[in-house]
């Protein structure tokens, strides 16, 4: 029956479009002059600000210390990472147990099947990104089998660190010299904030069901 | 942005419907103050209706034959200027879709080419000048929804009025607004329109003016109409009647 | 927790009484008005450069044309694509058929507790209605669909779909409807009690359901816009994921998202991107460690293939449902959207409806418009809303029309109105009288028709009496 519904939806669009088309040419995106890396990652970081989250610009070398005082001023208890991931290792190598006032690490090493109750009392979490974009001000995340999806959205704290290097001008850049076309992942994401809604007369409130805060580290 | 003629000899005038019916004397105003500019201005008697409240109303047919008749009309190659933002649209930018593919297109899109709003024309066409005899006021304007953005002559209306050194023109908050009128809409929908009219009028209140400046009949009407109802005694004018008066020191 | 079923004895469709009972209800004007304010407010600062916002909307309406003259093609595509990732691809020409495709997948899982995603596809469908009919719990989780599914309503707004309503009255629904819920008007306070009553929704769910915004034939790529993270949620803990989608809303190109994106945000609420923006290509792949299993898309018609042949109503197939219509629109923002009747309000609503559900039963809604163009000004996809409502205001007379129920008001009086009116603007002796008259008796006619609705709020209309082509004439103004 499906099949049927299938061959007649299709029937009645094919004769509803005809063969002979005339399809109208997308004009190209408007030709801007490419921003620089410093212009990139002030305007990330002043359109991510603005929207509540908390940007820092860190040395490449120096960024695991600067994770371990922000989580010691916001008391955290456990935070979940990604075994296997540059990311992940380096904070588990960093992590002593005991270091004052840092939650403890999670690795998120089994199926969700097997510890969602856990997960879902973890209250921060740890991600790479795949880059971001300037123009919109957001995150590009690309999870897989190493680094899990429910990471950046079920702890009240996502914390995503990114290389100052992979920002992109625009979506239109990361689309295309990211070859996205070629083979898109399980779930690619963009992410420009906290959660957040306007649902009640329209003042906006963040940590809705997703994360109340994200915490963006910059790698310069 | 539309590229502006000289200023001709001649041009048609296309008094709409509702000036000849309830605003003559604007019609007469617009005319005269074309006539001062040095302009023969030419009043076919045969003219009628833009033929819109049939379009609006889902009567193409109807308002095509209309349109055909205002075309046979208006055919020699002067500008056709309207007091009416909306009838200007109405034969500015849909006369050639009315005819879709018929051998009146062509015609009909070297009509629309000839049709001016009155303000738009006085401006740009005529670069008109204007001294103000009158004693100072306030006013504020309001633009029919097809002046604002189908003719784009907000401006020109309003520069106008600027040029009246007396006159002080306080804009609305939401200018851009529509006012209810909508033609055949306030009667269809008259319990819609009522709520329409009545946030303009709230808006007009607002500006502190003793008079609402228009340049458009059905707008006016429906508006001075509904202050009329409320006893608010703001009085509303078609922009060329208004100036005329100006001018004159009334 | 106590959710209302949608109303159930449905009332023949009455546009004027629902007007009426909209516009006297003044909490809801003024509501509606400082919301739609704010909305335009910030749309009008994110686009403030005009030629940047005209360039963008003409590729976004040369994306959708392109798509909707391939959408055979590129459904073909699509559902290829999809198949070839690994998600599960169903067809169904009704809602009937798409509810029954859900109920069988549910069944299939033996699953009870849906949770949901905002989706106006399952608007159409009155899904949560049919799932609650089976036996299975279907929870909205979008705050604003929450809310209003606790009040046994349908939204008024396509993006904010409680905006009818207000703290207080919000405050009220939680305290009355969730259990051990104190009263508040602390937006934040409300926020919270949502948040902390879906958390536990999201975690015991079954199936996770949620609309498309748009799915990318090239790689088989659905698209999700949203800022709360329910949406996010709803995809990825639940171990299926049910997507239910319009068949006009495919794409060829992942180059194709970008500009759309920033056009639907842009309008939608003036936001250059969402908090989120989720692309799913596929279900859980080994080696993977959460995600749903399964991943099922329903392509639902429900008339839009009536639609795609007329080339001037195929561009109603163009929407991207960012609801900015609705915010510009004079009519909208005075009585709201339930009055409308139907799911899609609005702008949008009074051409896609009559389309959708039959000119006979909606020719009213059509007429709720001044045709002011606030509208096609500000859509994203350039639809041209105003020549639409009067292509659809002719149908209605049109015996020889094309849309369902077309040529239900043929009979009456107006059509010999109008015939009478072209045949007197084409005589000028005819016209004369005509307006003498009007100058003459406009003054003694009685209060009947048009006129009596003309002065419910205004002084009758004066008719001089001289007409502008008497003075024209007695002034000796040219007639060459």
């Amino acid at each position: 029956m499906n099949d049927t519904a299938r061959e007649r939806i299709l029937g009645r669009l094919r004769k509803a479009v005809g063969q002979e088309r005339t399809l109208p040419a997308v004009p190209p995106p408007p030709e801007t002059p490419p921003l620089s890396r410093d212009d990139k990652i002030e305007r990330l970081n002043t359109l991510m600000t603005a929207m509540r989250s908390e940007v820092h610009l860190v040395p490449r070398d120096a960024w695991v210390e600067k994770l371990k005082a922000i989580l010691q001023e916001k008391g955290l208890t456990q935070m979940i990472y990604a075994p296997g991931t540059p990311i992940g290792d380096a904070v588990a190598a960093a992590w002593s147990e005991g270091e004052g006032g840092l939650p403890a690490l999670r690795p998120y090493e089994q199926a969700v099947e097997s510890f969602k109750e856990e997960l879902f009392a973890i209250d921060a979490g740890i991600t790479g990104t795949a880059g971001a974009v300037a123009e919109t001000g957001a995150l590009i995340l690309w999870p897989d089998e190493t680094e899990p999806r429910l990471i950046s959205l079920v702890p009240a704290v996502h914390i995503a660190v990114l290389d100052a290097d992979r920002i992109y001008d625009t979506l239109d850049e990361a689309v295309e010299k990211g070859g996205w076309a070629e083979g898109m992942p399980t779930n690619a994401l963009l992410v420009s904030g906290p959660s957040k809604t306007a649902d009640i007369e329209l003042v906006l409130a963040f940590g809705v069901h997703g994360p109340k805060a994200l915490v963006v580290l910059v790698l310069t | 942005m539309r590229q502006y003629p000289p200023k001709p000899e001649k041009a048609y005038f296309f008094g709409t419907c509702l000036v000849d019916m309830a605003y003559p004397k604007a019609g007469m105003a617009a005319i005269r103050l074309m006539q001062r500019e040095g302009v023969r201005v030419i009043f076919p008697p045969e003219q009628s209706c833009c033929g819109q409240p049939a379009y609006n109303s889902g009567f193409p047919a109807e308002a095509r034959q209309v349109a055909e008749k205002q075309m046979e009309i208006f055919d020699k190659p002067y500008p056709i200027v309207v007091p009416s933002g909306s009838c200007a649209g109405m034969m500015r930018h849909h006369y050639p879709k009315i005819f879709g593919n018929s051998p009146l297109r062509a015609r009909a899109e070297a009509f629309s080419e000839r049709v001016f709003e009155w303000s738009e024309f006085l401006v740009h066409v005529l670069d008109i000048q204007l001294e103000d005899r009158g004693a100072p006021m306030t006013v504020t304007w309001h633009s029919s929804c097809h002046a604002a953005r189908e003719m784009g002559v907000i401006g020109d209306s309003k520069a106008l009025i600027r040029k009246l050194k007396n006159v002080t023109l306080v804009e609305l908050e939401n200018e851009h607004q529509c006012c209810g009128f909508g033609g055949t809409f306030s009667v269809k929908q008259p319990e819609i329109s009522e709520a329409m009219v009545e946030d303009k009028i709230e808006d007009i209140q607002q500006t502190g003016a003793a008079a609402l400046l228009g340049g458009d009949c059905g707008c006016l009407m429906n508006i001075t109409g509904a202050m009329a109802h409320r006893r608010i005694p703001i009085t509303g004018h078609h922009l060329a009647e208004f100036i005329w008066e100006r001018i004159h020191g009334d | 927790m106590e959710t209302k079923d949608t109303k159930r004895v449905e009332k023949p469709f009455d546009f004027k009484a629902n007007v009426i009972k909209a516009l006297g209800n003044r909490q809801l004007r003024s509501n509606l008005k400082f919301a739609m304010g704010s909305m335009t407010a910030k749309r009008k600062a994110l686009f403030s450069d005009t030629a940047a916002f005209e360039a963008l909307r003409a590729r976004g309406n040369a994306i959708r044309r392109r798509a909707l003259l391939q959408l055979p093609e590129l459904l073909e595509q699509l559902e290829r694509k999809c198949t070839e990732n690994g998600i599960t691809v169903h067809w169904a020409e009704t809602t009937d058929a798409a509810n029954e495709i859900v109920l069988g997948i549910l069944r299939d899982h033996g699953a009870t507790r849906v949770v949901k995603g905002k989706s106006m596809v399952s608007e159409e469908m009155h899904l949560n209605r049919f799932l609650g009919d089976h036996g299975i719990e279907s929870l909205e989780t979008d705050l604003g669909e929450f809310i209003i599914q606790l009040d046994g309503e349908t939204p008024s707004h396509i993006i904010v779909p409680a905006i009818h309503k207000n703290k207080q009255e919000i405050a009220r629904t939680f305290h009355e409807k969730l259990p051990d819920t104190p009263y508040t008007e602390v937006v934040e306070e409300l926020n919270a009690i949502a948040r902390k009553t879906l958390r536990k929704k999201f975690y015991e769910g079954e199936v996770g359901l949620s609309g498309v915004n748009m799915a990318v034939a090239e790689t088989g790529t659905l698209c999700l816009v949203e800022n709360e993270g329910n949406g996010r949620m709803c995809t990825t803990v639940p171990p299926v994921h049910i997507a239910v989608m319009g068949i006009e809303k495919v794409v060829e190109k992942l180059s194709d998202v970008p500009p759309l994106l920033r056009l639907l945000t842009g309008s939608a609420t003036g936001q250059l991107v969402t908090t989120y923006v989720n692309m799913i290509t596929s279900p859980r792949k080994p080696g993977e460690k959460d995600g749903p299993r399964e991943v099922h898309l329903i392509l639902l018609d429900n008339g839009r293939s009536t639609i795609l042949p007329d080339e001037k109503l195929r561009q109603t197939l163009q929407c991207i449902r960012c609801g900015t219509c609705l915010n510009h629109c004079p009519v909208y923002t005075r009585i709201g959207g339930h009055a409308y009747g139907f799911v899609y309000p609005g702008p949008i609503g009074k051409i896609l409806t009559p389309q959708m559900e039959g000119l006979d039963r909606t020719s009213a809604i059509p007429t709720a418009s001044t045709l002011c163009n606030a509208c096609e000004e500000v859509c994203p996809v350039q639809i041209p809303i105003p020549d639409l409502i009067r292509r659809l205001r002719n149908e209605s007379y049109d015996p020889d029309g094309s849309v369902c129920g077309h040529g239900v008001k043929r009979n009456l009086a107006e059509t010999a109105v109008w015939k009478a009116w072209a045949l007197v603007n084409r005589h000028r002796a005819l016209n004369a009288v005509g307006t003498r008259m009007a100058g003459i008796f406009g003054p003694m006619l009685p209060r009947i028709g048009p006129l009596a609705e003309w002065t419910r709020s205004r002084n009758r209309p004066e008719f001089a009496r001289k007409s502008l082509h008497d003075m024209a004439r007695e002034e000796g103004i040219s007639d060459e």
